[in-house]
């Protein structure tokens, strides 16, 4: 497997050099993530500011040294408020993929291994999932539960459990036809046992790349609701409830809405260039 | 024409699947609908008053009997009753359903306009930095909090810049903003849509004889690529559909505007279950519908296609 194998496989002699120089721009995106991460899990860490109490003389102050982001309409620094809403955002995105990888994958695996009437069922209950548009679907949910961080997302990760699903069938399809998993239930493995010795670790990397891409759409999403006021309540710090309530003084006080916003868009943005490099390393 | 008819027949149970699933989900809320509404102390109804309610709304019924009389409702044209005011749920949406159909077939025109635009620049451009850049485009557009965009547009051309007015705009005036801001979620997966059929296109036989008999740029665009490029847009046309309806519920929110997305708003604000069930089937049937349509068209457009349909 050396000199002979690399001029045959061209593309593996490429490989090697990329990784040992990763693009520009996945740096950054790691970094921004990595950030928004220690945002999240120790955000006193990076700001002494208190997110939820202001002082009303300081009130919407533009962005300054002390203020970095500026303050809001009761005084509060809005740089805290953005940093101690990342736990909230992306907790709550986290739940979303959670709720989303774990029963679109078991409907998938079901439907892929049980084949017949189940399977049609199942991926004709898929179909609906997939019919009704995502963010009704979300408002739907959020109706049966009731507001609140939690209850949307689970309400975004039920708009994703479709398209886990279906990515789940066709890697469960695609490796029950090789011939290894063949052999394996040949040489007597049980179901259960091949699906988890020979089919999961197959099938990780492209439910891992599907995840990843699912985790800067929940943070648009979980964002989209909490601005519309189905998320988290006042005065919790939320990213999208944080741009919702600047928007009285969108006339006066411009970096209350546009900061929160670039810090959304530059996560989300990190979480989508990190998803599609995982596509093409486990592609 | 044995596709034709199982791939419709296969829409039709997807449609009825997606009514059950509505009602249900919509009608699993704790405790009912009426006690929701009417059981506040201020209202100070008796019991007996409740029940009388529940005779009037049919919600004394059991579940299934409801789910009936709501389906032939629905087949009837009939969608039931708005819990919160009492208006029939149709003229509710009929009213609503003018100012959205404008948003939302300007703000599709302006994508496809800006979706073509970002496409051609990020594949046909002279300069490897140009391509670079416009590629880039479609990934932001996705990132961007669509309600964020609307205010920060409001914020640029409406207060710093002066260019539309914030009161007493005109109808044209007052749907600039709203219009580019529900396009850009359309423009960016259709952008990306575009870029990968051109980039695929480009890569085939058919262009580097176009282009070794004496093709140019222009020439290859128009006669060649536009027509092979432009079928696996369809393919996502019932996603747009979709983004569109989330587009209208948000813009219509930023910008303060009527319509079928603030109806839908202020549905899950005040719990009026029936009005959020008929929006969530008709968006499904559009959804399928425009599916079915693309598959049903599809092949006609392809002739590529056509065998594998019999197949």
């Amino acid at each position: 497997m050396s000199a002979s194998a690399a001029v045959l496989l061209p593309r593996s002699t490429e490989r090697p050099a990329a990784r040992r120089r990763p693009a520009l721009t996945l740096v950054l995106a790691i970094a921004v993530l990595a950030v928004a991460l220690a945002w999240a899990i120790a955000p006193w860490l990076f700001t002494s500011q208190d997110p939820l109490a202001g002082e009303a003389l300081n009130a919407l102050q533009p962005p300054s040294g002390a203020h970095p982001f500026g303050t809001d309409a009761t005084g509060r620094d809005l740089l805290a408020r953005v940093i101690f809403g990342a736990a909230n955002s992306l907790s709550g995105a986290a739940i979303a993929v959670l709720v989303g990888l774990v029963v679109g994958t078991a409907i998938g695996v079901l439907a892929g291994s049980t084949g017949g009437v189940a399977e049609e069922a199942l991926m004709r209950i898929v179909d609906v999932l997939l019919a009704i548009p995502g963010l009704l679907l979300a408002l739907s949910v959020i109706v049966l539960l009731g507001f609140g961080v939690t209850n949307a997302a689970i309400a975004v990760g039920v708009t994703s459990i479709a398209v886990f699903a279906r990515l789940a069938r066709s890697q469960v399809l695609r490796v029950r036809r090789s011939d290894y998993v063949e052999a394996a239930f040949g040489s007597g493995g049980s179901f259960l046992r091949v699906l988890w010795r020979h089919v999961l670790p197959n099938s990780l990397g492209a439910v891992l790349a599907l995840a990843a891409l699912q985790f800067g759409s929940a943070i648009l999403q979980i964002s989209t609701l909490g601005f519309l006021g189905y998320g988290a309540p006042p005065p919790t710090p939320e990213w999208g409830l944080l741009i919702a309530e600047s928007r009285d003084y969108v006339g006066s006080a411009a970096w209350l809405t546009t900061l929160p916003g670039l810090v959304v868009a530059a996560v989300v943005l990190s979480a989508n260039r990190v998803a599609s490099a995982v596509r093409k390393a486990t592609a | 024409m044995p596709y034709a008819l199982r791939r419709t027949g296969q829409a039709a149970l997807v449609v009825a699947a997606t009514f059950v699933l509505a009602f249900l989900l919509l009608h699993a809320l704790p405790g009912d609908a009426i006690v929701a509404r009417y059981a506040s102390p201020e209202l100070g109804l008796t019991e007996a008053q409740l029940d009388q309610l529940r005779l009037v709304y049919g919600t004394d019924q059991p579940v299934w009997v409801q789910l009936w009389q709501s389906a032939a409702g629905f087949l009837s044209g009939d969608l039931g009753t708005s819990l919160q005011n009492g208006a029939a749920v149709e003229s509710l949406l009929a009213a609503a359903l003018p100012a959205t159909v404008a948003l939302a077939s300007l703000g599709f025109l302006v994508a496809v306009l800006l979706a073509c635009g970002v496409a051609v620049a990020a594949t046909f451009s002279s300069a490897e930095w140009l391509r670079r850049a416009f590629r880039s485009l479609p990934p932001l557009f996705v990132s961007v909090p669509v309600f964020w965009l609307g205010i920060v547009l409001l914020q640029v051309f409406s207060f710093q810049l002066g260019l539309i007015p914030v009161i007493n705009a005109n109808p044209v005036e007052a749907l600039v903003l709203p219009v580019l801001t529900i396009a850009v979620p359309i423009a960016a997966p259709l952008a990306q849509v575009l870029i990968r059929s051109i980039d695929d296109t480009v890569a085939e036989p058919f262009i580097a004889v176009a282009r070794a008999r004496g093709a140019g740029p222009r020439w290859l665009l128009s006669k060649e690529v536009a027509r092979n490029s432009l079928l696996p847009t369809l393919t996502i046309a019932g996603v747009l559909f979709g983004e569109l309806i989330a587009g209208a519920v948000v813009t219509e929110t930023v910008f303060a505007r009527t319509g079928l997305g603030r109806l839908t708003v202020d549905a899950v604000a005040t719990r009026d279950t029936p009005v959020l069930q008929a929006i969530v089937v008709i968006s499904a049937v559009g959804f399928v519908a425009i599916n079915l349509a693309v598959d049903l068209v599809a092949p006609a457009i392809d002739p590529r296609l056509r065998k594998a349909v019999h197949a």
